[in-house]
C-alpha cells in the first residue's frame, strides 16, 4: 500500500507513513486523479523526507504517503510537466529544500530571493511592460505585478510575491489561538477554526456540539461579510459608487453583530482551542436573526438594481474569463474555482455533519469571468444567512457547554490534517509532532496559494484597466500566500 | 435611474455625526482597566501583560481578554492612540478619560500645517489585512474620514506622511523606506496596529527587518489588533487639532 487514508479533521501515527519513489509517485496521481493539498518537506536527521497529501472530493477522503531523499540526492524529475497543478508545490519544496524539481517550466522564487526574480520578457513592436507595486495604489498589502502589453491589451501578466513573508510556519512550532488568527487576519476565523482542529485532534479533544455550532456560524458570518464588502469593491471599481456604499455599509451591520458576538469586528478571540470563549444567549441569537434579514433585504435590493444596468454589465461579463479546464489544471480551488464550474467546496466534499444536516446545495456558476464571479458571491451571501438561521434553531437544542478542559498533550509522532472550507476556499493546516510530542512541522496552505496563477490568466488579452476589476472580483490574499 | 434614487432613500445617512463621542458596543474590548492583584503572565500570547506591579504594554497588547480576571477588565473605550511609546504602558488604576486627556500631545508644527488637510500614504509591511481592512473601513460611508480632510492617496508623492501596518518584514524594509523618502517634508509617521508598534504576535520571528523604526522619529502610535476606525480616527484627529 503506497498511502494512508484518513479523513479531515483526524490523525494518523506519523511513522506508519509508507514512502514511495517519484515513479511510483507519478504512476499513482496519474491514477487516482487526485489533487494536491499538500507538498512539504521536513528535516528528518541527514535525511529529507517529502510528505505528499492528496485529496480526493468525491469520497471525502485525504491520501497521504511520503518520499524519502539522502543528503547526496539534490534534484528529481519534476512532476509539474505532467500535472501544472503542482508548479507552486514544487517551486515552495525547493525553495526551502533546495532539492530542485529538474525541467519545472518555470522554476522561480515563490517568497524569497526577490532581487534575482527572472521575470519573462517580451520583445516587438508596440510592446511595453507596465511594473506595479509592491506598494499599491489602494489600501491593501504588497505585492509585485507586471504586465506585458501591446498598447492596452495585456498579454501575459506575471505576479511577484513574497514581501509578506513572516516565517509565520516556524513561529507556529510554539503556537497560540491568536497568532492562527493573525496569519491572514482577512480569514479569522477559518485560520483559528483549521487550527483548533489539528490541534483538537493531536490531544483528542472533543469539543461540544454548541462550540461547533458557534464555530460554524461565525464562519458562515465571516463569509457573508468579506463577499459583501467584495461586492461593494467590484462595485467601485467599476465606478458605481452607490453600489460601493451601500455595500460597505452593510457590510458594517455584519461585522458590528460579530462585535457584539466576542467583542472584535472580525471575531478575533472567539475560538481557542477547546471550543468557544463566548456563547450565543437567545437575545443575540434573535438579534443576529434581525440583523442577517434586514442584510438580505439591503444585498437583494442593491444587487437586483446593480444587475440592471448596462453599464455594469457590460463591465462585468466576459471580463477575466478563466474557463474550467484552466482552473482545473491549475489546481484552482474555493470560490473562484467554484465560478468556474469547479465542483469543490469541502464544506460538503468532506462531509462536515452541520452541513450534511442542512438543505443547502454548492453553488456553482460556470462562465468563469467577473459577473460570475459576482453572482457566486451574492447566491452565497443569501446561502449562508439561510444556513446560519438553520444553525440558531440547533443552537437551541444543543445547551453542552462551549469549551472543553485541555492540556498541552500532543499525541508523539502524529500526523494531523484539517481542512476548513474559509470564504476564499481551503485552507489546510498540517501538523506533524515529534518523539515527546512536540511540534516538529506546521504546514499551512492558502487557497491563494493556488489561486494566484489564475489570476494571471485572467487577466490576458484584456484591457490592463480591466486589471483591478479583476483582481477585486478574485481578491486573494498576500499574506496567506507568503506566509 | 428611479431605482439608484430609491436606493439612496433607503440608505439614508449613514454616517456617524459625532465621531469624537460615539457610542460604542458595550462588547468592545478596549482601553484595560487593571488593578492590583493576581494575574498570569503566562495567558499573554505578546507578553504585553507585566505583573508587581501590574500593567498592560498597549503597544503589544491585542486585546484578546485571554488575560480577564478580577484584577484585569477591558472597557469598552476606544481612544487608545499615543504620541509616545511610553505612555503605552498602562499602569494600576489608571482611568481611560485620564488617559485620553495626556496621552495624544500635539505639536504646534504638525497642527500648523496639516489640520485642515492630511494626506496619508499607508505602506502594508507584513500587515496581516486586518489593520488595512479597518483603515480602508475609516473612509467608507459609516466613519467617512474624508469630511475631516484626512484621506489616503495613491502616491507618497501626494501624502504628508505614511501609515505603517504589519511587523515589517525582511522584503518590505527597502520598499518601507523609499517610500518615505519619497514623501515631500514636512512629513509624518504613523504606526497602526500592535504588530507595527512592537512586532505583535510576529514579535519573535526572524523574518523581520525594524531598523526602519530606530532611523525616523514616530509621531504618533495606535493601538490595536486589529485597529478600530474610531481609534484610528481619534487618534489623527487628536494629533492635528488642538
Amino acid at each position: 500500500m503506497n498511502w494512508i487514508k484518513l479523513k479531515n479533521n483526524t490523525k494518523i501515527d506519523a511513522l506508519s507513513i509508507p514512502a514511495i519513489t517519484i515513479d511510483e509517485l507519478r504512476e499513482d496521481v496519474r491514477n487516482m486523479k487526485l489533487r494536491p493539498i499538500g507538498f512539504f518537506g521536513k528535516q528528518e536527521f541527514e535525511n529529507i523526507r517529502l510528505y505528499i497529501t492528496l485529496a480526493d472530493d468525491k469520497e471525502g477522503m485525504i491520501y497521504v504517503s511520503s518520499m524519502l531523499f539522502a543528503p547526496d540526492i539534490k534534484s528529481y524529475d519534476s512532476l509539474t510537466k505532467d500535472f501544472p497543478q503542482f508548479h507552486n508545490f514544487e517551486r515552495e519544496f525547493y525553495e526551502e529544500f533546495g532539492i530542485e524539481p529538474k525541467n519545472h517550466p518555470w522554476l522561480k522564487p515563490l517568497r524569497k530571493n526577490q532581487d534575482e526574480y527572472p521575470f519573462f520578457a517580451m520583445q516587438g513592436e508596440d510592446v511595453h511592460e507596465v511594473a506595479v507595486g509592491p506598494i499599491h495604489a489602494g489600501v491593501i498589502e504588497p505585492g509585485h505585478f507586471r504586465f506585458m502589453c501591446q498598447g492596452e491589451k495585456v498579454y501575459d501578466l506575471e505576479i511577484m510575491l513574497g514581501y509578506q513573508h513572516r516565517g509565520a510556519e516556524a513561529l507556529m512550532l510554539n503556537p497560540n489561538n491568536r497568532l492562527a488568527e493573525s496569519i491572514c487576519g482577512d480569514t479569522v476565523i477559518g485560520y483559528n477554526m483549521a487550527y483548533s482542529q489539528v490541534m483538537e485532534a493531536l490531544s483528542d479533544i472533543k469539543i461540544s456540539q454548541r462550540a461547533e455550532i458557534i464555530r460554524r456560524i461565525a464562519l458562515e458570518m465571516e463569509r457573508i461579510a468579506i463577499h459583501i464588502g467584495d461586492m461593494g469593491a467590484i462595485a467601485g471599481d467599476m465606478a458605481y459608487l452607490m453600489g460601493a456604499s451601500v455595500f460597505g455599509t452593510t457590510r458594517t451591520l455584519v461585522i458590528n453583530t460579530m462585535l457584539e458576538i466576542c467583542g472584535s469586528r472580525f471575531g478575533r478571540g472567539l475560538i481557542d482551542v477547546g471550543g468557544v470563549n463566548f456563547d450565543i444567549t437567545p437575545e443575540l441569537s434573535d438579534k443576529i436573526k434581525s440583523v442577517l434579514d434586514d442584510v438580505i433585504k439591503i444585498v437583494d435590493r442593491t444587487a437586483k438594481v446593480m444587475l440592471k444596468k448596462p453599464s455594469c454589465i457590460s463591465r462585468m461579463e466576459k471580463t477575466g474569463v478563466v474557463s474550467m479546464e484552466t482552473a482545473l489544471q491549475l489546481g484552482a480551488v474555493g470560490m473562484a474555482a467554484r465560478s468556474s464550474g469547479v465542483n469543490l467546496d469541502s464544506r460538503f466534499d468532506f462531509k462536515d455533519k452541520w452541513y450534511k444536516k442542512c438543505p443547502l446545495e454548492k453553488e456553482i456558476k460556470e462562465n468563469g469571468d467577473v459577473y460570475s464571479r459576482f453572482n457566486l458571491r451574492y447566491r452565497e451571501v443569501k446561502q449562508s444567512a439561510e444556513f446560519i438561521n438553520d444553525l440558531l434553531e440547533k443552537l437551541k437544542e444543543n445547551n453542552d457547554g462551549i469549551k472543553v478542559q485541555t492540556n498541552n498533550d500532543l499525541t508523539p509522532n502524529s500526523f494531523a490534517i484539517s481542512i476548513t472550507e474559509g470564504w476564499r476556499g481551503e485552507v489546510v493546516h498540517t501538523a506533524i509532532t515529534g518523539v515527546s510530542g512536540e511540534l516538529i512541522r506546521y504546514k499551512i496552505k492558502d487557497p491563494s496559494f493556488n489561486n494566484w496563477y489564475m489570476l494571471a490568466m485572467a487577466v490576458r488579452n484584456n484591457g490592463i484597466s480591466d486589471f483591478p476589476l479583476c483582481n477585486k472580483s478574485f481578491n486573494l490574499s498576500y499574506c496567506g500566500n507568503d506566509l | 435611474m428611479l431605482d439608484t434614487i430609491k436606493l439612496k432613500y433607503f440608505q439614508g445617512k449613514q454616517y456617524i455625526k459625532d465621531i469624537k463621542n460615539a457610542p460604542m458596543r458595550e462588547h468592545f474590548r478596549g482601553f484595560p482597566v487593571i488593578k492590583s492583584g493576581d494575574v498570569d503572565c503566562s495567558c499573554c500570547p505578546t507578553g504585553a501583560l507585566i505583573s508587581n506591579p501590574n500593567r498592560i504594554d498597549l503597544g503589544k497588547c491585542t486585546l484578546c481578554g485571554n488575560c480577564k480576571c478580577e484584577a484585569i477588565q477591558f472597557s469598552n473605550c476606544y481612544k487608545l492612540g499615543s504620541t509616545s511609546r511610553e505612555k503605552l504602558i498602562i499602569s494600576e488604576n489608571m482611568a481611560a478619560e485620564d488617559y485620553e486627556k495626556f496621552a495624544i500631545e500635539s505639536r504646534k508644527e504638525i497642527v500648523k500645517i496639516f489640520s485642515h488637510s492630511l494626506k496619508l500614504r499607508q505602506v502594508s509591511a507584513g500587515g496581516c489585512n486586518g489593520c488595512e481592512m479597518e483603515l480602508n473601513a475609516c473612509s467608507n460611508c459609516n466613519f467617512d474620514m474624508g469630511r475631516f480632510g484626512i484621506d489616503f492617496v495613491a502616491s507618497p508623492r501626494h501624502a504628508d506622511g505614511i501609515v505603517i501596518t504589519g511587523p515589517i518584514t525582511k522584503n518590505m524594509a527597502y520598499a518601507l523606506e523609499d517610500c518615505y523618502k519619497s514623501v515631500p517634508e514636512p512629513k509624518i509617521v504613523i504606526l497602526a496596529g500592535a504588530c507595527a508598534i512592537s512586532g505583535g504576535v510576529f514579535q519573535n520571528s526572524t523574518e523581520l527587518n525594524r531598523e526602519f523604526l530606530g532611523k525616523y522619529p514616530i509621531d504618533l502610535y495606535i493601538p490595536g489588533c486589529p485597529i478600530h476606525p474610531l481609534t484610528f480616527i481619534n487618534a489623527v484627529l487628536d494629533l492635528i487639532s488642538n
